[in-house]
């Protein structure tokens, strides 16, 4: 077996060379506008058809989907040089790293073949739609109902905090097909459904600084034909939970971003005099995203020699939440009074890593799931 | 890339550690504690037929060639067993010997666990503040030199002007307030049958120990003052390097003593019952003990990476985050242990204690932050395209 290599192949480093000049001569020279208005979500879309164009929005997946078959210590190459060159934020991301892990493992060649491509491209971006009112934490709790039709299913009901949806094009969640089964997370049916759909009301909601990040969506009576179902109707829980190991996991915070986020950091740091206050901050953040990055790293080499992740991806998650929460408060903080104005820097990226302990699962939940499943303690009253 | 431990390095350290276990640690701390140095000896020895010291040691002197992953596995099952003793010290010496002509006289009883060493560092070193540019520069003009401290002529000139390497500038880096002439403080001086004290003309030998332990927080750890009264081995030890191995060590010993103090705390909440129900039921217990885990977890890689690449910065955080996720991990095994584990007589008080004096052996975390931005700060020569706001486009 071989020692323990941090150094990445020949092959490698010459796609983080191709990669690295792609970026270099495409990324755009001034910051798109914020990607949850309407006209930054265009310019964001524009910019996958731009990535898409030269196979480099989705890497990881195969060539006939558009991607390169990037394994995953590739992607994760990919990854550092995308944010260390300053590249967009991913509007597709929900589609790319949720949607499409699901569609590979679980979905039917049809799916994957009519879903994927326009995915790659930007040409459908789409939504999640997990959250009720009433299912949050408690995710097995929801009630919206997919309730059986000739060739399909009739959706009703709710769902809610459905990022993207304001501007998507189309959503996945799961729904209650089966309310007689005699637990709460059996009898659910993970469906793909069209937001422009008939009966469906999207009613976009204000995040923190006012921009509609997210949205209700009402379902009334919404049609779904049967080749959108994803696996057995009634096994929605387990397809589901497969995903969120995904997005809690490796890809859906990728340690390039947090890499080059520090990096500005100390730029921030240095310009403004390197003042004493915020020492210790900055280097905690330097530090941080380097053993996310390792860990990362670990995590990768495991999987690639066959093992399953895991609930350690709860920790990865508490994790990266608060060192982008951190970092990006010591940003704010390293600004003096310009700190609380909405147009700098660093304005929209603190707004988003406030969200970060509380989507994916909030982090009083991953704690939980730390407790049972790594450490061994008993059940515990929640 | 392949960052994971092979078969033989986990064979490795799973040796050491059934070796340790069987040991029964506890007492020989305690007896080590007391200055009875015997039990302790023995294990020692078992350690070195282990192969441990000879992984900081050239083969021509009797070592297995320099293996830093491998010791620093080694440190961590020797945290997680709190073995007594100038272990870290060990290796710095090691590290400070080995090119030496004189180092034959020495390693090869490193090696063999007849010798223990231990080394004096300056004693209250300064504080490391890195003076910020007198004019704030705006953030679109020329970049700032990177700032530096002012080089004073009075100290040695070093081999490479970094904070690992002021670390260990002697004398006139001496914090405020201390007392150049106090003689320099050296782990378990009193056992070590060498001794050596880094002072401003170099490494010299000190030929006994200069006085009575001083206590440590850590009653484990026996601080012994020593007077460089001997030879000079050198004029010039290889400062940065000796600091860098030794840090590497100490951040896998602090890793195994956090993993050591989970372990234990977890096994307690298990079985210890409150109002009918193990107190490891209580969200507010498991919420504590999985922040732990998470710190101890994202410390590990930071000390396996620096293990194979060691570079001052990389072992600098290394040493910074296992630090602190052990001692994060040490207040919550106290707290969840109440008063039983403000005992001196219970044997979670051993790790507790090494947790707290860990995190400031061989460079404060003020310290490893410097050398970590020190390093960061170089990134900055040449700056990369400026980016835009980076977030947005999450579920």
């Amino acid at each position: 077996m071989p020692a323990v290599d941090l150094s990445h192949s020949r092959a490698d480093e010459e796609f983080r060379a191709e990669a690295r000049a792609w970026l270099a001569a495409h990324v755009p020279r001034t910051p798109l506008p914020s990607l949850e208005t309407a006209e930054g979500f265009a310019a964001h879309r524009a910019w996958e058809a731009e990535l898409a164009a030269d196979r480099w929005s989705v890497v990881s997946w195969p060539k006939r989907y558009g991607g390169r078959d990037a394994g995953l210590l590739r992607w994760l190459v990919f990854e550092e040089e995308y944010w260390a060159a300053g590249a967009p934020g991913r509007v597709g991301q929900n589609g790319i790293s949720l949607l499409a892990p699901t569609l590979f493992d679980h979905g039917t060649q049809e799916q994957r073949a009519r879903v994927l491509p326009p995915m790659a491209t930007g040409e459908a971006v789409w939504a999640q739609a997990w959250s009720e009112p009433e299912a949050g934490s408690d995710l097995a709790s929801l009630t919206s109902r997919a309730v059986r039709t000739d060739g399909g299913w009739l959706l009703r009901g709710q769902k809610t905090w459905s990022s993207r949806a304001a501007f998507a094009d189309r959503a996945f969640g799961l729904f209650r097909s089966d309310p007689d089964a005699p637990k709460p997370h059996q009898g659910l049916t993970y469906l793909m459904f069209d937001l422009r759909a008939p009966g469906v009301t999207v009613r976009p909601i204000g995040r923190l600084d006012g921009k509609p990040a997210f949205a209700e969506l009402f379902l009334d009576d919404v049609f779904v034909p049967d080749e959108d179902v994803i696996g057995e109707p009634g096994r929605g829980w387990r397809i589901a939970m497969s995903t969120a190991g995904d997005e809690r996991g490796l890809t859906l915070r990728s340690p390039g971003r947090f890499l080059a986020s520090a990096h500005r950091l100390v730029a921030l740091w240095r310009a403004r005099g390197c003042p004493e206050h915020a020492r210790a901050r900055v280097a905690d953040a330097v530090v941080g995203a380097r053993a996310y990055q390792l860990f990362t790293y670990a995590a990768a080499s495991r999987s690639l020699e066959g093992e399953e992740l895991g609930p350690e991806s709860s920790t990865n998650k508490v994790f990266w939440s608060e060192l982008d929460l951190a970092l990006h408060e010591t940003a704010l903080d390293l600004l003096g009074p310009e700190g609380e104005r909405a147009d700098t820097d660093w304005s929209e990226g603190y707004v988003f890593s406030l969200a970060g302990p509380l989507y994916a699962g909030t982090n009083e939940i991953q704690r939980d799931i730390i407790a049972e499943r790594l450490l061994g303690l008993p059940k515990g009253r929640r | 890339m392949r960052f994971l431990l092979d078969a033989e390095q986990r064979a490795f350290t799973g040796s050491l550690h059934a070796m340790l276990s069987a040991a029964g640690t506890p007492a020989v701390i305690r007896d080590w504690s007391r200055g009875d140095p015997a039990r302790g000896r023995a294990l020692w020895s078992r350690i070195a037929e282990a192969g441990v010291f000879g992984l900081a040691v050239p083969e021509d002197h009797g070592g297995l060639g320099r293996h830093p992953v491998e010791l620093a596995l080694a440190f961590v099952e020797l945290g997680r067993h709190a073995v007594p003793g100038p272990l870290v010290e060990t290796v710095a010496a090691a590290v400070l010997l080995q090119d030496l002509p004189s180092a034959k006289r020495f390693l090869p009883g490193l090696v063999a666990g007849t010798d223990l060493a231990t080394v004096a560092t300056p004693l209250g070193h300064a504080l490391t503040t890195t003076p910020a540019p007198t004019e704030p520069a705006p953030d679109t003009g020329p970049p700032p030199t990177a700032p530096t401290r002012d080089p004073d002529p009075a100290r040695p000139r070093l081999a490479a002007d970094t904070a690992a390497a002021r670390y260990l500038a002697p004398g006139p880096d001496r914090a405020p307030g201390t007392d150049p002439a106090a003689p320099q403080l050296a782990l378990d001086a009193d056992a070590a049958t060498l001794r050596l004290v880094l002072t401003a003309d170099g490494l010299r030998v000190a030929t006994a120990a200069a006085g009575p332990p001083r206590r440590s927080l850590d009653p484990a750890r026996r601080l012994t003052p020593l007077t460089p009264d001997g030879e000079l081995l050198t004029p010039d030890p290889p400062r940065e390097r000796a600091l860098t191995w030794a840090r590497l060590a100490i951040a896998a010993q602090a890793l195994g003593v956090g993993l050591a103090l989970l372990d234990r705390t977890v096994a307690y909440v298990r079985q210890r019952t409150q109002f009918g129900v193990p107190i490891g039921s209580f969200q507010a217990v498991r919420h504590r003990l999985a922040d732990a885990r998470t710190a101890l977890e994202f410390a590990r890689p930071l000390v396996l990476g620096a293990a194979v690449s060691p570079r001052p910065a990389d072992v600098a955080a290394a040493k910074l985050m296992a630090c602190e996720a052990a001692y994060t991990t040490a207040r919550a095994a106290l707290q969840l242990h109440g008063a039983i584990g403000y005992t001196a007589e219970y044997d979670l008080s051993l790790w507790l204690t090494k947790a707290r004096a860990l995190r400031t052996a061989w460079g404060t975390p003020e310290e490893c932050r410097e050398a970590v931005l020190d390093d960061a700060l170089k990134g900055h020569d040449a700056p990369r395209r400026p980016a835009g706001p980076v977030g947005e486009a999450g579920p």
